[in-house]
């Protein structure tokens, strides 16, 4: 049989045809997040306990907790967080009100974009180089930190860049109008206004930091410590560098896939926590900047 | 006195507002400086261990010697001297542990003061010998002649494919079997993500409504932010094996796991990317194409797409550049055999993979540390490659715009 040439029905079964297969394509990209949910969250919960979530591992490994590799992490994110949190609000601060459209601020922009780009892998290699050698901090939370801090820079950048971009000219104007410095402005008028959608992007920084392993394989991250640390030149276990070990090379790999599930069950919460609490820190920040 | 300070704070805090925003550029700076150092001194350097040297009988008539000879040499591969352009007589191996075999413990003496004088005799009375030994055996009265071996040169490590970093005595450092490697699987990751990313990004930006949107917005995102070691995770445990029992192989762990786990993590960036692109295209156009009687479909299919395209082309280098640069999702499913690829279905070893299973085994500053350096090296170079090509795109896109 042949199709009569651009009639009505012809292009309209076309149509129907390309749009079906689109939405079956979309769902399908939605379906594959969710088996990796699904798996995880099956396999998963069964090992998350309360001792799970607070004991030290054992037997190579094999039995116990996490809880060291989760205390790790939580000083990782934090220290990165204290060393990208300020120079990235300032430095997009900087980018967004007091620079024009000149060279420096494509520059500068061009600069944080290729930064963006950077594989964390060169950063684990760059971290070693600097801080674990030539600065001498040894594998240590600060290495590890000044590491992943430098990779999330970009990020925070970024994000609050958008978020003051978003801030209308004319509450700046209006601040100038009442007599105010540029830097009252700034401080009253304009960083108020941005704050839910930088906070927004601060948080989900932090759910990329937590799940970063590469920057963390040379500058910090421990085989197997069961100890909590005392210091920030101390080396800790962290909750993705775990993963990798015991699912690829620990002691016994089929033996640690239940511990493997548990603690990829605990970092995909964390994902999902800090998307969470950041939509939910927006639209209510968001809701209460519309009242005042 | 009080508008004086009021200023100078102002202008204070402008200059810790300008240090901040060069951080970004400070830091790459640094990047470049401390990654080429240590690679590029690589080629400064001869294939033998700093501290070591290759001693052969002074009546050899070997002049030069390659390194991959070295090392053929050593793996008994080359046994006479006539097929390295010598004279026919068989090669005697000698390493410092041979010693044993040829002097008691009595002639090395108590403090082994002995040894550089017996391997000099020992090299001087085999004409066959070649012996790696320490250099600081081997002084100024030494009887032997010591080989001297080429630098590595960059031309070779590009286009080398035997990648054995820690062969004693010459280490092999050719990176083609890991390039091709990395290239071969993130073609193949951009090739599956491709069509689902722009189809998911069609879709969201000009065919679901407000409120399906809404919906799978934040599941794009959600996918974007699920970290690369559980996905790695995912790969071993769900892929590798269904990779295996599919196309009955010996392992799963193939340059295809690899590929649809890079793709799966490629995904959100070419879907926000595209949609974003798609969204560019000004409404008068879409609405003219419509005007004319054409339907949405072929609106999108002759309009909307055509207008995106140097945005939906951005969208795939980016993505490509991400799965170039991905390391733990990579390491985990692909096996990491460093050989030549022949097809998706073996295992490969990409240049990110290398450095991070590598670097933790390799000397601080030897030849396997700078190598991996090198590594890292066309890694950024790469990166910076994809980058700036992007940057050059949407600043195209920009200026035709207006």
């Amino acid at each position: 049989m042949e199709w009569p040439k651009n009639t009505e029905r012809n292009k309209n079964l076309r149509q129907v045809i390309a749009f079906t297969s689109f939405k079956l394509l979309s769902y399908a990209v939605v379906m594959i997040l969710f088996l990796i949910l699904a798996q995880i969250i099956y396999k998963g919960i069964s090992v998350i306990s309360w001792e799970f979530l607070t004991a030290m591992p054992e037997d190579g490994m094999t039995k116990g907790g996490i809880f060291p590799a989760i205390v790790g992490t939580f000083y990782l994110v934090l220290g990165s967080m204290v060393f990208a949190f300020p120079i990235g609000v300032l430095s997009a601060i900087y980018i967004n009100e007091y620079t024009k459209d000149s060279f420096y601020k494509r520059f500068i922009k061009l600069m944080t974009n290729s930064l963006a780009g950077i594989p964390s892998i060169v950063f684990g290699l760059f971290g070693m180089t600097l801080f674990v050698n030539t600065l001498g901090f040894g594998d240590s939370i600060l290495a590890g930190s000044l590491t992943l801090g430098l990779l999330t820079l970009p990020v925070v950048i970024r994000t609050t860049e958008e978020a003051l971009k978003s801030v209308d000219d004319s509450f700046r104007h209006g601040g100038y109008a009442l007599g105010a410095t540029k830097l009252q402005t700034i401080r009253r008028v304009v960083l108020p206004i941005a704050f839910p959608n930088i906070i927004t992007g601060l948080i989900l920084s932090i759910g990329r930091v937590s799940g970063e392993t590469a920057p963390i394989l040379f500058t910090v991250a421990a085989y197997f410590l069961p100890k909590l640390p005392t210091g920030i030149f101390d080396q800790v276990m962290a909750l993705p560098y775990h993963l990798y070990v015991i699912s690829t090379s620990g002691t016994n790999v089929a033996e640690s896939q239940p511990i493997a599930y548990g603690t990829a069950l605990v970092l995909i919460m964390i994902v999902l926590l800090v998307n969470i609490a950041a939509n939910t820190l927006r639209r209510y920040l968001g809701k209460k900047v519309k009242m005042n | 006195m009080k508008y004086f300070l009021k200023k100078l704070t102002g202008k204070l805090i402008e200059g810790t507002l300008f240090l901040s925003s060069t951080v970004t550029t400070l830091t790459i700076i640094l990047i470049v400086f401390f990654l080429f150092r240590e690679g590029l001194s690589l080629f400064k350097h001869s294939p033998i261990e700093d501290g070591f040297v290759v001693a052969i009988n002074s009546q050899n008539t070997v002049k030069k010697i390659t390194s991959p000879q070295i090392m053929d040499i050593f793996d008994q591969e080359i046994t006479n001297w006539e097929m390295v352009g010598g004279k026919n007589d068989s090669i005697i191996l000698f390493r410092i542990d041979n010693i044993t075999d040829y002097y008691t413990e009595e002639q090395m003496g108590d403090t082994l003061q002995h040894i550089p004088k017996l391997l000099s005799r020992l090299v001087d009375s085999i004409p066959g010998i070649v012996a790696f030994i320490p250099a600081s055996y081997a002084g100024a009265d030494f009887k032997g002649r010591i080989l001297e071996l080429d630098n590595i040169s960059l031309r070779k490590f590009l286009t080398d494919k035997e990648w054995y970093p820690t062969a004693q005595p010459a280490a092999q450092m050719g990176v083609l079997a890991l390039i091709s490697g990395t290239l071969w699987v993130s073609l193949g990751a951009i090739l599956l993500a491709l069509p689902l990313g722009l189809a998911t990004a069609i879709y969201m930006a000009e065919i679901a409504n407000e409120k399906t949107r809404r919906v799978l917005k934040p599941l794009i995102e959600l996918l974007a932010g699920i970290p690369s070691v559980v996905y790695g995770f995912f790969g071993l445990v769900i892929i590798v094996p269904l990779i295996q029992q599919v196309f009955d192989l010996p392992v799963g762990e193939t340059g295809l796991a690899g590929s649809i786990i890079l793709a799966i993590m490629a995904l959100p960036t070419i879907i926000t990317i595209s949609e974003d692109a798609l969204r560019t295209t000004p409404r008068a156009m879409k609405e003219a194409s419509l005007a004319l009687g054409a339907n949405k479909w072929q609106t999108i299919s002759r309009v909307t797409v055509p207008y995106a395209a140097s945005g939906i082309s951005a969208a795939a280098i980016l993505g490509m550049g991400r799965a170039i640069g991905e390391t733990m999702a990579v390491l985990m499913v692909t096996g990491n055999a460093a050989v030549m690829p022949h097809t998706l279905l073996e295992p490969v070893r990409t240049i990110p993979a290398t450095i991070a299973a590598e670097l933790g085994e390799a000397t601080q500053g030897g030849l396997h540390f700078k190598a991996l350096f090198a590594l890292g090296c066309i890694l950024f170079i790469i990166t910076m490659m994809v980058n700036l090509t992007v940057e050059y795109i949407s600043a195209k896109r920009k200026y035709s715009k207006r």
